[in-house]
């Protein structure tokens, strides 16, 4: 596989033919098929892709929290502090939770357990696993709290999850994943689940903190209006597979995967032009019944008989900067066409 | 919390009172005469009309009613028909064996049952989860009289460890206590189980995860403080029916407590120890789900603290 | 109180169903077909076994009393379960017992069922205050202990069958008025309802010919599972003496006139109980299987 970062150093984490089956009532369906991408230090990617694409089980994948037993990692390595994890036991995969990879969930109400005070709840790891003392561990949740922007801090720490709204909620899951200052933080749909104003806040914040840590940041989303200000990367996901990756910008001007193309063209503008939402034609793929080829085929305006017969490889897409990567038989054509219209 | 409770007390009391009249209504609306189903079938019909007298059943009914309604709040029960002294003070001298024995029940089921279903939750569609599923169904359908007798035949009599009946320590507890406590296990631990399987699915159990706590913390406390809720609820009430339970077990073991007091002061138609007794157990139960209700508003801190 | 859960973060199908026996069908099906063939052999004994082994309730032969069982009697016969105080052979008691019991149960669920019933589909179906006045009747009567509001009825009604039936049916009509009104609640909202009314239906026969029939399944769940405690509550009322009269040998008159000879003739108080255990575990295993089958968000009951 190419490399995929822009930098010289060696990448933090990577991921190389990522694979995830779960056994359903249904049959078994292949959630992540072959996904690799590498992540640098200090780099946000933004992971982009619909309902049943596989962008949150490969976050899941990434932190050992793959529910099991229907759901099972068959194949793949996931490189990280010079181990592939998926060699090591799943007690020691779990340590690095928290204090390596963490997460920020989509539904904070859910998330957070809700007999336990969220002081508790964010000061838990020092205890657990710094040894820290219950005073300790409530001083460090209220610089936490007051660091993510909760007002009052020395007062809520002994609320309980259900006693916020729904932005301070999030706030409160941000501050816990921060706790012991994780290298990698994965936010899954930080703020699908919150107004629009208190959207742009928690992405705010998130850029804040991903400066002020020096932390790498994978930003899982089907809305790329979200992340666009955030991401330095993107990489789009569909049918458990990587449709395209590259630097943000470039995806954007030069899409080269018709389901990206797709994709912008159903963002709606604010600003700009009214032109019509142009959504993108059929309906998302049942995994259980996908057909040979490029999964996309179906709904594609580009296909041929080629993309019913081969599955396209993720390739650097011809006339554009080597990192820019698109699972597409007809890659050259998607961008010329679209760079025209 | 405060209305929450306000809620509970006034129904708590309605029921008392529910529990009251239908007392009442069932002694004095029933075919055949009271007062005659006291004295039995050959008392004369001089007897029949004096005790009629002087039970009020002369009146009109809600004439009745009222009195009753006085006395039940005076503790007032009339005397034992038996024993020559006042109902209710028998009953109540005869309550703290009765107590006593439900409380080692319930101890004895806590500790089995939450901790056998916890035990199966954890080993769940695998052997131990089997096994104590099965013992769950048995204990279930067992009837307690027969457990009983069983557990005397082959713990008392057989095997000559423990006394067969009557008041007393340890080793007179331990079969009436267990005998009482068998149907009350199996539920606890069908609801232990299912009611952690459920919480285990729950999302803040993978955010506990995903802070890299290791399983064991992730179900004590986090998930198991979750399903808890609930089982408190249920141990509840079943605690008030282990006074109901109680009744048979007394009978099987000789124990002598208040179920038992109740049981022969039936077949002896001492009908004001009856009505005594019935009420007291039904107040005990009542207000044990009283204590329930307060307890799970309080372990619950969304009611705590309200919504 | 709501712990409704946003459905997982994981763009997937639903969380993983490793809670349900692993067999699924097969094993559904066996255990259905293992309680009803036991239920059914005891349903057998019951009507035939009097027949074939007469008991006769007043019959005395002190010749033959307190033999253990596998004894063979001095009149020829064989006692497979021994016999009791009295001379009288324990199996044909128990058979006469089934019977007893089985009767008992079936008429209980029968007018606790007919009862609760239609207290649920009037409560659900028309709401209201009459579905508050049922509902806190229900409330206070399931707050009070039932085996004890059984004894208080039964103590002043005396010991018949009839009045058994009738004091078990008060215990028990609550838990069918609840299981059929939530099903009226959730069920009286739904499309092909709506349909029938438009087209002209009547009350009567939207209830009977479109609710009813979708509420049987758990109607019928809640039964099975019912007949079960029912039948174990009678044998405690027996055995407290307030069941069926002492006359008649319900397993529960039978167990509580075995107590007294413990020591020198246990078969008598045992036996019986073992056979009460396994009808009982059956329809437990039986409303179990049902209750997969048909609907598992039953379980609580």
């Amino acid at each position: 596989m190419a490399a995929t970062t822009s930098v010289q150093a060696p990448p933090l984490l990577s991921v190389r033919d990522l694979t995830v089956r779960f056994r359903t009532r249904a049959g078994t369906i292949t959630a992540v098929d072959g996904v690799s991408f590498d992540l640098a230090e200090g780099e946000t990617l933004a992971v982009l892709g619909e309902t049943g694409s596989g962008k949150s089980v490969t976050a899941q994948a990434l932190m050992g929290l793959v529910p099991r037993p229907a759901g099972r990692i068959t194949g793949g390595e996931i490189h990280y502090g010079g181990v592939d994890l998926l060699t090591r036991p799943a007690a020691e995969r779990r340590r690095l939770n928290g204090t390596d990879l963490a997460m920020v969930f989509q539904d904070p109400l859910s998330s957070l357990n809700p007999v336990f005070r969220v002081g508790t709840q964010i000061g838990e790891p020092f205890r657990r696993r710094r040894g820290a003392s219950r005073a300790q561990a409530r001083r460090k949740a209220i610089e936490l709290m007051e660091r993510v922007g909760i007002p009052a801090a020395a007062r809520r720490v002994d609320d309980f999850p259900h006693q916020f709204s729904g932005g301070m909620r999030q706030r409160v899951m941000i501050a816990m994943a921060l706790a012991l200052q994780p290298k990698v933080l994965i936010a899954d749909e930080p703020t699908t689940a919150l107004d629009v104003t208190v959207q742009a806040q928690i992405m705010a914040l998130l850029a804040e903190l991903k400066a002020e840590h020096r932390m790498s940041m994978i930003m899982i989303t089907h809305d790329l209006g979200v992340v666009a200000g955030v991401a330095d990367r993107v990489m789009i996901m569909y049918a458990g597979r990587v449709a395209e990756t590259g630097p943000l910008r470039e995806v954007y001007e030069a899409a080269g995967h018709p389901y990206t193309r797709g994709l912008m063209a159903s963002i709606p503008e604010v600003s700009g032009q009214r032109d019509r939402l142009t959504p993108i034609p059929g309906s998302p793929p049942d995994l259980t019944r996908l057909p040979g080829g490029c999964p996309f085929r179906p709904r594609c305006s580009f296909a041929t008989d080629v993309c019913a017969a081969e599955r396209p490889a993720l390739l650097p897409v011809p006339t554009r900067p080597a990192t820019h990567l698109a699972a597409c038989h007809h890659a050259e054509e998607v961008v010329t066409d679209g760079v025209a219209g | 919390m405060t209305a929450y409770l306000i809620r509970r007390i006034v129904f708590a009391l309605f029921v008392l009172w529910g529990a009251v009249t239908i007392v009442f209504l069932v002694l004095r609306l029933v075919p055949g005469d009271p007062a005659q189903l006291i004295l039995g079938s050959d008392a004369t019909a001089a007897e029949i009309a004096a005790l009629r007298t002087q039970m009020g059943l002369d009146r009109s009914l809600p004439v009745q009613y009222g009195h009753y309604l006085g006395d039940v709040v005076r503790f007032d029960f009339g005397n034992s028909y038996r024993y020559h002294r006042d109902a209710m003070g028998l009953v109540l001298d005869r309550l703290p064996a009765t107590l006593q024995l439900a409380v080692v029940a319930m101890v004895i089921a806590l500790v089995l049952g939450i901790g056998l279903g916890v035990v199966a939750a954890l080993r769940v569609n695998r052997f131990a989860d089997r096994v104590v599923s099965v013992f769950a169904l048995l204990s279930q359908s067992m009837p307690s009289f027969w457990i009983g007798i069983v557990f005397i035949l082959v713990f008392a009599r057989q095997l000559n460890w423990l006394a067969s009946g009557g008041r007393g320590g340890l080793d007179r507890l331990i079969l009436p206590g267990l005998t009482l406590a068998l149907p009350v296990i199996a539920i606890l631990i069908r609801l232990t189980r299912s009611g952690l399987l459920d919480v285990v699915h729950e999302n803040y159990i993978q955010t506990a995860r995903a802070k890299g706590l290791g399983e064991r913390v992730v179900i004590f406390p986090h998930a198991i403080r979750n399903a808890l809720i609930p089982i408190v609820t249920v141990a509840g009430i079943e605690f008030g029916k282990l006074l109901g339970g109680a009744v048979i077990v007394e009978t099987v073991f000789s124990w002598p407590g208040a179920g038992r007091l109740l049981i022969d002061s039936i077949s002896a138609r001492d009908y004001n120890v009856v009505q005594a007794a019935i009420l007291l157990i039904a107040a005990g139960f009542v207000a044990i789900n009283l204590i329930v209700d307060v307890l799970y508003g309080y372990l619950d801190p969304r009611i705590r603290l309200g919504r | 109180m709501d712990r409704t859960a946003v459905a997982p973060a994981t763009d997937l199908l639903p969380p993983p169903d490793d809670v349900a026996p692993k067999a699924g069908k097969p094993l559904g099906r066996l255990r259905i077909i293992g309680s009803l063939v036991v239920i059914g052999l005891y349903v057998l004994a019951a009507i035939f076994g009097p027949i074939l082994l007469k008991y006769d309730s007043v019959a005395t032969d002190l010749g033959a009393r307190l033999k253990p069982p596998g004894t063979t009697l001095p009149d020829g016969s064989f006692a497979v379960f021994g016999t009791d105080q009295v001379g009288q052979d324990v199996l044909a008691q128990m058979m006469q017992g089934a019977r007893v019991s089985i009767t008992v149960g079936v008429a209980t669920l029968l007018l606790a069922g007919i009862i609760g019933v239609a207290a649920g589909l009037a409560a659900g179906y028309l709401g209201g205050w009459l579905d508050a006045v049922l509902m806190r009747l229900g409330d206070v009567q399931l707050t009070f202990p039932s085996i004890l509001l059984a004894i208080f009825i039964a103590s002043i009604l005396g010991p018949s069958v009839v009045n058994v039936v009738i004091v078990l049916s008060i215990s028990n009509w609550v838990t069918f008025a609840r299981v059929t009104r939530s099903q009226v609640l959730s069920i009286k909202e739904r499309d092909f309802v709506d349909a029938a009314r438009t087209l002209g239906a009547r009350s009567w026969h939207l209830v009977t010919r479109t609710i009813l029939p979708s509420a049987i399944a758990p109607i019928l769940v809640v039964a099975t599972v019912e007949l079960g405690h029912v039948i174990l509550a009678e044998a405690s009322l027996s055995f407290l003496g307030l069941g069926t009269p002492a006359s008649t040998p319900s397993w529960g008159v039978t167990i509580a006139n075995g107590r007294d000879y413990l020591s020198n003739a246990w078969w008598i108080s045992t036996i019986p109980g073992i056979f009460l255990a396994i009808l009982v575990i059956s329809f437990g295993v039986l409303g179990d299987a049902l209750r997969d089958r048909f609907d598992p968000r039953l379980r609580s009951m």
